[in-house]
């Protein structure tokens, strides 16, 4: 039977999504349903001095305008309102909690109505009277404010007399934007309410589990009377790792009204959620005559709320990844009155690689080396800041690939010297890198005597393609065809998963898979044993696998007996079998994905009009348990990449803290005609050592070192150096 | 003080996937609303509410439109194709299909708009190659980034049809 891990296997919910058969979290319905509109603050700092409600009451099919003087009871603690991702310093935002004004955009009141044109309409006729504050949104004119975040990476050797005596120094700040995630599906939740109190919640969510421990302690709720369910997301990419505002109000309307309740944000609410904040990138770099690095800094100063503290590493990649003798790297924050930042894909990476690479490129400039040749210079098979070996690293052989694929050593390294009529043409690379992380999982198979089997866990699926890989694995692990697995995700009263991020979500899950089907096999090898007369009687288990549809001898071909007369024989309907994976830890090794990005911009010489015409990522990361979705992940963090560089920015009115363009008309995204060849190359990395399957996550190591490599492809094309993300062509024609 | 008076409704017909559906709307309702919340019809998605995305794309008497730009009372007596009625009988339209083997969508949000908008594209006839797929397409997002794979997948039910 031929194997599924590894091969280009479609998508197994495709047909579900083709024929608008998948059901969002919006998209559930209920006898009675209700439905909310959120009403904002339209000032970023200060309180709430009154809310009229009387006129919006009067509108035909309103049913209660919910603020936080009427609202019913929520929890009073801070810890009450954590969440496993919410930052360790600080304190959750409660929506219509109380009079505080903590960014614009705060959701303040929720109008429920019959129909959600009439709640719109109504929250128009809503009047609010503020006491305003002083307030400050400005990332660098509060620079100075900035307070240092503890950080795990620690100095090595004399950085500042490195600085001092380094033949060739590159300094620079590199500034990137606010970012807002924008999937394309409204943040939204359904509750749909049971007699009794009971609530089903379906929510837009990365975690189903989150969100019920998240909404029991909120509304002090035992685990059997919430459950909630998120079959399908249309994208989240770290902004629904956190229970966002949508589920407390929906929730907090069901209960109030003893009703099933909807609420679904717009488009510009989902700009008061979380986002990639604004960061100074401050990188230094200090190389001898032959251009081998001596010393890297790196200093960040980011955005965060005033009532939490979000940060992530954009620092360290560099200690990590290049031989330096001496470094060092730190982490500011800026407290400003806006909402807290979040997890946006590659969170601290995407930021902070691309400062380094493109600063490594002017460095090579400096040094008039290749940028290749300059990163195999300071080149490690070891992780430099534990000084440990990784599982495994083939970035070497990523920029080797992906530089033969892209045609680099064609390239003329001065700036200006390639074009096409009228368009300069320049070519850019840039190393990428992220964690290989691995989270227990627990996953439930229930073999039915019919060959079928089912596998559930609570892990969602965001488009990532886990319904798919988790079948792919149970297929394999059991010997059944693909066909006859089902698969169940995200509803928490399933097996044990954490939010899916950071790319953790396929190695664990598969594993979890490998657990549980290990026990099945057990089981039915012995089951097998034990059948008069059986072929495998006087085999030990061990020697017994699952193919076929048959239990079979490992070493003697031929003995076997079917799965169906196995459980057949043993008056057996099912065999059911959950099982906890769990990772030992092993500091001994780092575990990480690399890739090597190569891309080729053409600039109009007139307009300044930058185009990405081609980009190669050539992409280590072990085994891939899927080549379509996984080349799919990868190409889709390349269009990402493309958007950093060249068009995503949250633009603020400083004179109002206000977001200006929260649409996507003026914040712009990629479209189909941004996005030309990508090729994906996954080079071969096997790693026995980071786990069975030799897999890592690919979710965000696509969109690493892509920015840069894009930056680096304008300057060689321009001779411009633009340090402020994103490149616009009002940028190139100063 | 402000007006809080709530529209009348009024009676319409749309025929969705061939089917005549009778129903009472606000004028300010939208076809992607009255899709969605009235008829249940909840392929068709919203991404923005401001046609800005493409998400809510149908076709109407053929020609694709974003639906949450079209006031359903408009559209009185139309012709309206949804998602949900490009399949026939159980067998998946080419469009449909092309996008499950080019693996042109990852969440599948904006999937339905795109297999829509792409149906309208080839009855216009007006994309022949990759670039204009591609421009001819720009007003279908994908924040996944498929955007290669949904141009493979209407080139290759392009050469079928």
């Amino acid at each position: 039977m031929k194997a599924y891990v590894g091969t280009a296997t479609s998508r197994v919910d495709g047909r579900a999504k083709v024929t608008g058969a998948a059901k969002y979290a919006g998209e559930f319905s209920a006898k009675g349903l209700a439905h909310g509109f959120v009403v904002e603050a339209a000032i970023p700092r200060g309180r709430i001095v009154r809310i009229d409600t009387h006129e919006a009451l009067k509108v035909a099919g309103v049913l209660e305008v919910l603020t936080h003087v009427n609202r019913p009871p929520l929890a009073d603690t801070d810890d009450a309102w954590k969440d496993e991702v919410a930052p360790e310093k600080g304190s959750t935002f409660r929506p219509v909690y109380d009079d505080r004004i903590k960014f614009n955009g705060q959701p303040i009141a929720l109008v429920v109505a019959e129909d959600w044109e009439t709640a719109k309409f109504a929250a128009t006729r809503l009047y609010v009277e503020y006491e305003e504050e002083a307030f400050a949104t400005d990332l660098e004119s509060e620079r100075d404010r900035a307070t240092e975040v503890e950080q795990p990476h620690k100095p090595r050797g004399d950085a500042a007399a490195a600085m001092t005596r380094a033949a060739v120094r590159h300094e620079a700040d590199y500034v990137l934007p606010n970012e807002h995630h924008n999937p394309m599906e409204l943040f939204a939740t359904t509750v749909v309410w049971d007699v009794g109190g009971k609530l089903a919640v379906h929510d837009k969510t990365q975690g189903v589990q989150n969100v019920h421990k998240f909404l029991c302690s909120v509304f002090g709720k035992k685990p059997d009377d919430i459950r909630v369910i998120s079959p399908y997301v249309g994208g989240a990419f770290g902004s629904a790792l956190r229970p966002q505002y949508q589920v407390v109000l929906a929730t907090l309307a069901a209960l109030a009204l003893k009703r099933s309740v909807r609420v679904v944000l717009t488009r510009q609410q989902m700009y008061g959620l979380g986002y990639r904040p604004m960061t100074i990138e401050r990188v230094a770099l200090g190389a001898k005559p032959d251009g081998t690095l001596d010393v890297v800094t790196h200093e960040a100063v980011a955005v965060t709320s005033r009532y939490e503290d979000f940060s992530r590493n954009d620092t360290g990649w560099a200690e990590q990844l290049y031989k330096s003798p001496n470094s060092r790297s730190s982490h500011k924050l800026v407290h400003l009155d806006v909402s807290t930042p979040s997890d946006m894909r590659a969170p601290g990476a995407a930021s902070g690689v691309c400062a380094l690479e493109c600063a490594m490129d002017e460095l090579a400039i400096a040094l008039k080396l290749d940028p290749i040749e300059l990163r195999l210079k300071c080149y490690s098979d070891r992780d430099q800041s534990d000084d440990v070996p990784y599982t495994s690293k083939q970035l070497r052989e990523c920029y080797a690939r992906g530089a033969e694929a892209f045609g680099w050593s064609r390239r003329d390294p001065a700036p200006r010297s390639m074009r096409d009529g009228k368009e300069l043409i320049g070519w850019g690379m840039a190393t990428g890198v992220w964690e290989a992380l691995q989270m227990p999982v627990a996953v439930r198979i229930v073999l039915t005597a019919n060959g079928h089997a089912e596998i559930s866990c609570a892990a969602s699926d965001v488009g990532t393609g886990t319904y798919t890989i988790v079948a792919q694995v149970a297929a394999d692990a059991l010997g059944l065809p693909i066909e006859n697995i089902s698969v169940r995700l995200a509803d928490s009263t399933l097996p044990q998963a954490p939010v899916e991020g950071g790319s953790w979500m396929a190695a664990s899950s598969a594993h979890a898979v490998l657990g549980a089907a290990e026990e099945i096999r057990r089981e039915l090898a012995g089951l097998a044993k034990a059948i008069p007369g059986s072929p495998l009687a006087e085999l030990d288990a061990a020697d017994v696998a699952l193919a076929d549809g048959m239990v079979a001898s490992r070493t003697r071909k031929g003995a076997a007996v079917s799965i169906a007369d196995v459980m057949r024989h043993s008056n057996l309907e099912r065999i059911e079998k959950e099982k906890l994976n769990e990772f030992a830890e092993d500091k001994s090794h780092a575990r990480n994905t690399h890739s090597a990005v190569f891309a080729e911009v053409k600039v109009d010489e007139e307009l300044g009009v930058i185009r990405v015409t081609r980009v190669v990522s050539a992409i280590a990361a072990g085994r891939i348990l899927n080549t379509k979705t996984g080349r799919s992940q990868i190409m889709g963090g390349v269009v990402w990449g493309i958007g950093m560089a060249l068009h995503e920015e949250t633009v603020m009115d400083h004179r109002f803290g206000r977001i200006m363009n929260p649409n996507f008309a003026e914040y712009h995204i990629p479209v189909n005609a941004d996005v030309h060849d990508i090729d994906v190359i996954f080079v071969d990395e096997p790693d026995e050592r980071i786990n069975k399957l030799g897999i890592k996550g690919i979710g965000e190591i696509g969109i690493v070192g892509v920015p840069a490599a894009i930056a680096n492809a304008v300057y060689h094309a321009t001779g411009k150096r633009i340090r402020r993300f994103p490149i616009t062509l009002d940028k190139l024609l100063e | 003080m402000a007006d809080t008076t709530i529209p009348e409704r009024i009676p319409i017909n749309l025929v969705v996937n061939g089917e005549r559906r009778a129903l009472e709307v606000v004028p300010w309702t939208t076809l992607l609303d009255a899709l969605r919340d009235r008829l249940e019809l909840t392929g068709t998605k919203k991404g923005c509410d401001h046609g800005q995305c493409g998400a809510c794309t149908v076709l109407v008497d053929g020609r694709r439109v974003n639906s949450c730009l079209t006031l359903a009372v408009m559209k009185d007596g139309a012709e309206i194709t949804t998602i949900e009625g490009m399949a026939r009988d159980g067998t998946l339209h080419p469009l449909q299909q092309a996008f499950i083997d080019h693996d042109a969508f990852q969440c599948g949000y904006c999937t339905p708009g795109q297999i829509c908008s792409a149906a309208g594209l080839l009855a216009e006839g007006r994309a022949r190659d990759a670039d204009e797929i591609r421009e001819l397409m720009s007003g279908n997002l994908c924040r996944c980034g498929a955007y290669p794979n949904i141009v493979a997948a209407i080139e290759q039910a392009m050469s079928r049809s």
